[in-house]
């Protein structure tokens, strides 16, 4: 087992989902199942080998740097008319200060 | 207009613009009539979610204003067109086929969807699609999977289904998909169109709901190699929005399907073709055949760390849209859960709102980014892809494409995979490739099971090398009449 209901439940809790006691035991099968797939990576030797952490970029560095110009951008009222809850032009969560 | 109703469902791009040009038949009556054809075949499928009647009709309009005014109306004037549902489109719906964005409407336009309409597009909906564009059947759409029009009792393929069903359908000329591990070849394949995967960076992403940014791509599907190679050409190039957009030129693809392939030199990567159903393997193995004829020198070539690529594509893709689906949380986009505190809040929005399969991958890239775990899974899968990138370069300094098949197997049944994702995972295996390379593939038809089922064959070339890849497509349908 490299992952049990358990770890499954922290990392729920990392990823801020809230999940069933079915979801827990269904998520624990199926990472464990594919985690160990994954174990075939082992098998590589990529000590030498440098991360590719970008795909492919052929600019110049500065190729997208520009003049700092105003330009008109989304308004406040279009940017929170998709939220939920808003009013006097702000998103509103529950309230996260004790006063 | 009754004579052009469904006939959409056999025209191409050149068709249509002559059927403008010698006014058989307006921008705006093509468009009317289409989305009634669309409308009334849309329940055999579920391909579109929702349509864009004003929209579409508004985009048309302009095209007649344009043609009576004898101005240019632009090379895609009238075109019916179907666009993804994780393509953002200003005053549309754009659901991602997830219960979280059940209610959302943009208030801004993908780069693709701007310069599609500027080129005279017309917009008539927006396709079905697996949740965030994550699965490899349809089957993870919120709104009902979508059915294979070539055969209705199984799936299009995904994630990008309902753009694929569309097309082969006829209830668009073409359409827009987007591509993560092959979400835009593997459904033209199951369809019987063509599908393709440009190469990375090469059409804006700004617009496209992020799923992995780093794997991430626009596709156009038609059914011919022209009408796909119109389309991206139309939306390709620079897009000061994305910062990862291309700044090479773009090449006029369509200009250049001049059917000059004989004495290119082919790679059949033996990787690709080991374990491979029958059927599928002699129709892609007679389409080699077809190469063969047309003059290209075909070859057997190795890409070893291949059998890697899976358990590498699912540690990046997924680590990706644990950060990229962090933002819905109930707080901007539409849909909120009850929780007494901020972060009640957040975890019931998101318990609720996402499927299975996004939790799982939102938990499978929580985890392989987690402390302690980085290192041996996420800086792991990307020196791996740097290999899988590298057995791309040596080839290409001997072959100038890559032949493979798209899928292991053609259609598979609803529901037939839907339990076990690991095995759906492993029917990418011949797609993701692509997409950890960064590399331009395509799928095109290449006939079909004794079933009558689609086969797609796939061809990959040298990055920003989407001409050759179009000029040996479009070569191939022409020689193998397997489209039309």
């Amino acid at each position: 087992m490299k992952i049990t209901e358990k770890d499954v439940r922290y990392v729920a809790d990392l990823a801020n989902l809230k999940l069933t006691d079915a979801e827990v035991g269904r998520l624990a099968k199926d990472l464990d199942e594919i985690l160990t797939h994954m174990d075939a990576l082992n098998e590589l030797d990529t000590s030498n080998v440098e991360p590719m952490a970008q795909v492919l970029f052929e600019g110049e560095q500065t190729a997208t740097l520009r003049e700092d110009e105003e330009r008109p951008c989304l308004t406040n009222e279009a940017a929170v008319a998709g939220a939920p809850l808003a009013g006097n032009g702000y998103y509103k969560v529950p309230k996260v200060i004790e006063r | 207009m009754s004579a052009l109703a469904g006939s959409v469902a056999s025209l191409t791009i050149p068709q249509l613009r002559q059927g403008l040009e010698q006014r058989q038949f307006s921008a705006v009556e093509l468009a009317q009539s289409t989305l009634e054809f669309a409308q009334a075949e849309n329940p055999k499928t579920n391909a579109y979610l929702h349509f864009s009647p004003e929209r579409a009709l508004a985009a048309a309009e302009r095209v007649d204003q344009k043609l009576a005014a004898r101005e240019d109306p632009g090379p895609l004037a009238g075109v019916p067109i179907a666009v993804k549902d994780v393509i953002v489109t200003e005053g549309v719906r754009t659901t991602c086929g997830s219960r979280l964005l059940e209610r959302y409407i943009p208030p801004y336009d993908a780069t693709a969807v701007r310069r599609l309409e500027q080129a005279g597009g017309v917009i008539l909906g927006k396709t079905n699609c697996d949740e965030f564009a994550m699965g490899s059947s349809n089957e993870n759409s919120a709104f009902g999977p979508v059915r294979n029009p070539a055969a209705l009792d199984r799936v299009p393929g995904g994630s990008s289904g309902g753009s694929a069903a569309a097309v082969a359908q006829g209830t668009a000329v073409v359409a827009l998909g987007s591509d993560t591990g092959g979400s835009v070849r593997q459904p033209a394949s199951f369809c019987g169109v063509v599908g393709v995967t440009p190469t990375y960076g090469r059409v804006s992403r700004y617009g496209l709901v992020a799923f992995a940014s780093s794997l991430d791509h626009i596709g156009p599907f038609g059914r011919t190699v022209r009408d796909a190679a119109l389309l991206l050409q139309t939306i390709a190039g620079r897009d000061e929005c994305d910062a990862t957009s291309a700044f090479a030129p773009v090449p006029d693809y369509v200009a250049q399907l001049d059917g000059k392939v004989a004495g290119l030199k082919i790679g059949l990567p033996r990787e690709y073709f080991e374990g491979l159903a029958s059927e599928t393997g002699d129709l892609v193995m007679r389409g080699v055949d077809v190469l063969k004829k047309l003059g290209c020198e075909v070859r057997e070539i190795s890409l070893p760390a291949t059998k890697y690529a899976v358990p590498c594509y699912y540690i990046i893709a997924t680590a990706e849209a644990s950060s990229n689906l962090a933002r819905y949380d109930g707080v901007r986009y539409t849909t909120r859960a009850n929780g007494d505190t901020l972060s009640e809040m957040y975890r019931a929005t998101r318990g609720a709102g996402f499927g299975a399969e996004c939790k799982r991958r939102i938990m499978l890239g929580t985890y392989v980014l987690s402390h302690g775990y980085y290192d041996a899974y996420y800086l792991k899968a990307q020196k791996v892809r740097a290999l899988i990138a590298e057995d791309f370069r040596k080839a290409f300094a001997e072959v100038d494409a890559i032949v493979t098949p798209v899928s292991p197997s053609p259609a598979f049944k609803i529901g037939e995979k839907i339990d076990d994702p690991l095995e759906m995972y492993l029917s990418d295996i011949y797609t993701i490739t692509g997409d950890l390379a960064g590399i331009p593939c395509m799928s095109v038809p290449c006939g079909k099971t004794a079933a009558g089922l689609p086969v797609g064959m796939q061809i990959l070339t040298r990055h920003f090398d989407e001409t050759g890849m179009f000029r040996l497509a479009d070569a191939f349908e022409k020689a193998g009449g397997f489209t039309g």
